[in-house]
């Protein structure tokens, strides 16, 4: 708890006033009950994420990025606390609403990329808009196309999941996450299944995305990475240790053109 | 949630694991086909009794010499002499005989030159031949002068025609010899063919009774009379009237036993019915058993796939899926499945019963409802077991059902 850079921060978080607030969290405890056990993963974690902020969440294993980052996705629900995201209370929404919820604002990604087997990128891809019937079938192709090409993917749309490389099926589930235009980006550990070389082609992407205007949270336990994020959030043991803004994040390209190629 | 996606999902999904489809429906199948085949064995095999019955003739009575008890030593009916010619005409006075006929047999071997055949010879009237429902195809009859005279004629059944006259020679006006007696082919009876409980009905030679009784048995008792009565709501009185004309014509006492045995073809019928429904009630066992293990192993395949499928629930529900959602999807999947191999399997049960017809010459009669029941019983079984475990994944938080093992 004594980093030297440590600015606990409630709200208004440190890009006050830079854009509207998306996501805002207030006291947000998760307790965990394994037999007569109580694990706290959450202890009360508060704070803001406005629009366009590119946030790197860090901390040792066990400290609770995972059970935060869940819960910010509506994947899971907090014992106690409040979460509002875009202008909605979701710590009271009923389980369908919450569904429609993620199908809508939100756009996860998982360190184990979670792509149907056997499935097209393009299906892939496709499948959050196949929930939302306000979505056509010609619009939901258009969308999944445009989302496959940003990720850069354009030359395989039509192969399965299980012919990709991981790095491949990771940009995969990024477009799928992309696809539904959501207003906030969630990745948990995205780069953790990858080498080096890739980890960094796809923190470009994340880049890029961010620069077009997206607002990402990143979970990662590499610290190097937070030098490429405009925010670092540390958890330890449940609680903020420290948060703070980075004005000049490097460029995750120039690491990547800079890494010694494959040698093989 | 528009069902055109839900859909596009299911299909999906189908296509994605052909083997567990694949695997699924073959339980179901096998369940739909094997109840479908089996009672349709069950009741081919009843109908085909009940047809034989009524093509042995139609209201038929027989009297067998019988029930007669000596010292407590029941006697063997074929050495009894009770029965006389003159029974049989008495008999034949009565106002609900619409036919009747005398009937002894002899076997012994049929002799035509080279040719020789072991047959029986039925000495009869010629009003056996619509009792029996016989008809004479080529030739005659013989007439109440042949049974006057005893004469030397007879007419054969089609096997005997074929075992006797191999090369095909009009056997009507030959000489065949019945053991040593030399015998006139008058007619040649029309083919009946095989009947459902393997007899052939076409080895048969008939002459009249007096000739079996006089040339070739030498006795003068009858071994049996058949009758049959004009309808067959007469038949039990016709019955009634048979025993009091025997009873009073062998001078029975009022507390003596009959020293004969009527039976009617309904008795028969009943007897044989009773068996067969036995057979029917074993074969639906036997299918029942096949739905149970289809049924089982549509579950076992259905819950073996949980694990798998839970976390593709959690992906879709991550995704934004909500649990209505998936139970749409798993339900149209299940009913897919289910209903298209419900179909299969009456196909097969069909295909299945029309073969055991063609190879094993085995009566059959596919039923409706024995469709209708399978198909029902198999596709519920299905449809359930599909749902079931999807109804308790959806109802789990995507991060418990993503990380399900
Ligand atoms: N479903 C669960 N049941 C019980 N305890 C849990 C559950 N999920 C998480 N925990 C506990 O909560 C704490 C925080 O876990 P979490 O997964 O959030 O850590 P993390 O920071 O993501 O770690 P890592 O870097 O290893 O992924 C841990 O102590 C963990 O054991
Ligand atoms: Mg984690």
């Amino acid at each position: 708890m004594s980093d030297k850079n440590t600015t606990i921060t409630a709200s208004p978080g440190p890009d006050a006033g830079k854009g509207k607030v998306i996501i805002s969290i207030r006291d947000m405890r998760r307790n965990f009950t394994v037999g007569d056990e109580t694990v706290k993963a959450l202890r009360g974690v508060s704070f803001d994420i406005r629009e366009g902020e590119f946030v790197t969440i860090m901390g040792k294993s066990g400290s609770g990025k995972s059970t935060l980052l869940n819960i910010l996705g509506c994947l899971d629900t907090p014992t106690s606390g409040d979460y509002d995201l875009d202008g909605d209370s979701v710590a009271h929404m009923s389980k369908n609403r919450r569904a429609v919820t993620r199908n809508r604002k939100i756009g996860f990604v998982f360190q184990n990329y979670n792509l149907l087997p056997k499935t097209t990128s393009l299906e892939n891809v496709e499948l959050p808009l196949l929930y939302n019937p306000s979505v056509s079938a010609s619009e939901r192709r258009e969308k999944a196309r445009k989302a496959l090409v940003a990720v850069g993917l354009e030359n395989r749309i039509n192969h399965r999941s299980n012919q990709m490389s991981g790095g491949q099926q990771q940009r995969v589930a990024i477009a799928r996450a992309l696809v539904n235009d959501p207003v906030i980006i969630l990745a948990d550990e995205a780069t953790g299944n990858l080498d080096t070389r890739t980890s960094f082609s796809i923190l470009t992407l994340f880049q890029e995305l961010h620069s077009r205007g997206r607002t990402i949270i990143f979970v990662t336990h590499n610290p190097e990475l937070a030098a490429y994020s405009s925010r670092n959030i540390v958890l330890r043991d449940g609680k903020i240790v420290s948060d703070t803004v980075n004005e000049h994040p490097l460029s995750a390209k120039e690491a990547y053109d800079n890494l010694p190629k494959d040698n093989d | 949630m528009n069902i055109a996606n839900q859909l596009k999902i299911a299909l999906k999904a189908l296509a994605n694991n052909k083997l567990r489809c694949f695997l699924t429906m073959l339980g179901i199948i096998i369940g739909v086909a094997s109840v479908i085949t089996m009672l349709a064995i069950g009741q081919g095999s009843k109908d085909s009794i009940r047809d034989q019955i009524s093509e042995m003739g139609s209201n038929m009575i027989m009297i067998h010499p019988g029930n007669m008890q000596r010292g407590g030593v029941r006697q063997n009916s074929d050495a009894m002499q009770t029965l006389k010619v003159g029974d049989y005409e008495a008999l034949g006075n009565l106002p609900g005989v619409a036919a009747i006929s005398p009937s002894v047999n002899s076997s012994g071997q049929l002799v035509n030159g080279n040719n020789n055949y072991p047959s029986t010879i039925y000495g009869v009237t010629p009003d056996y031949l619509d009792i029996r429902k016989l008809k004479v195809k080529d030739g005659a009859l013989f007439t109440e002068q042949d049974i006057k005279q005893a004469a030397k004629v007879c007419i054969l059944g089609k096997t005997v025609v074929d075992n006797l006259f191999p090369n095909g020679e009009d056997p009507v006006g030959r000489v065949v010899r019945f053991g040593k007696i030399p015998m006139t082919v008058i007619g040649v009876l029309e083919s009946k063919g095989t009947n459902s409980m393997g007899m052939d009905q076409d080895d048969v030679v008939l002459a009249p009774y007096t000739t079996v009784m006089k040339r070739i048995l030498a006795i003068d008792y009858i071994q049996g009379i058949f009758a049959s009565a004009v309808d067959e709501a007469h038949t039990e009185e016709t019955i009634d009237a048979m025993t009091a004309t025997l009873r009073e014509r062998h001078k029975i006492k009022d507390d003596a036993d009959d020293d004969f045995e009527i039976r009617s073809q309904q008795e028969l019928s009943e007897m044989m019915n009773s068996t067969s429904d036995m057979m029917t009630v074993l074969l639906a066992c036997i299918a029942g058993i096949s739905l149970l293990v289809g049924g089982i192993g549509i579950m076992n395949i259905m819950y073996v796939s949980v694990t798998e499928r839970t976390r593709e629930i959690g992906l879709r529900m991550s995704i934004g899926a909500r649990g209505v959602d998936i139970l749409t999807q798993f339900l149209i999947e299940a009913v897919i499945i289910s209903v298209s191999g419900g179909i299969i399997g009456v196909i097969v049960g069909v295909v299945a019963t029309w073969l055991v017809n063609i190879i094993a010459h085995w009566p059959v009669h596919i039923q409706i409802y024995s469709m209708a029941l399978s198909f029902v019983v198999c596709t519920i079984t299905g449809v359930f077991f599909g749902w079931y475990p999807a109804r308790k994944a959806a109802s789990l938080d995507p991060i418990e059902a993503i990380r399900y093992e």
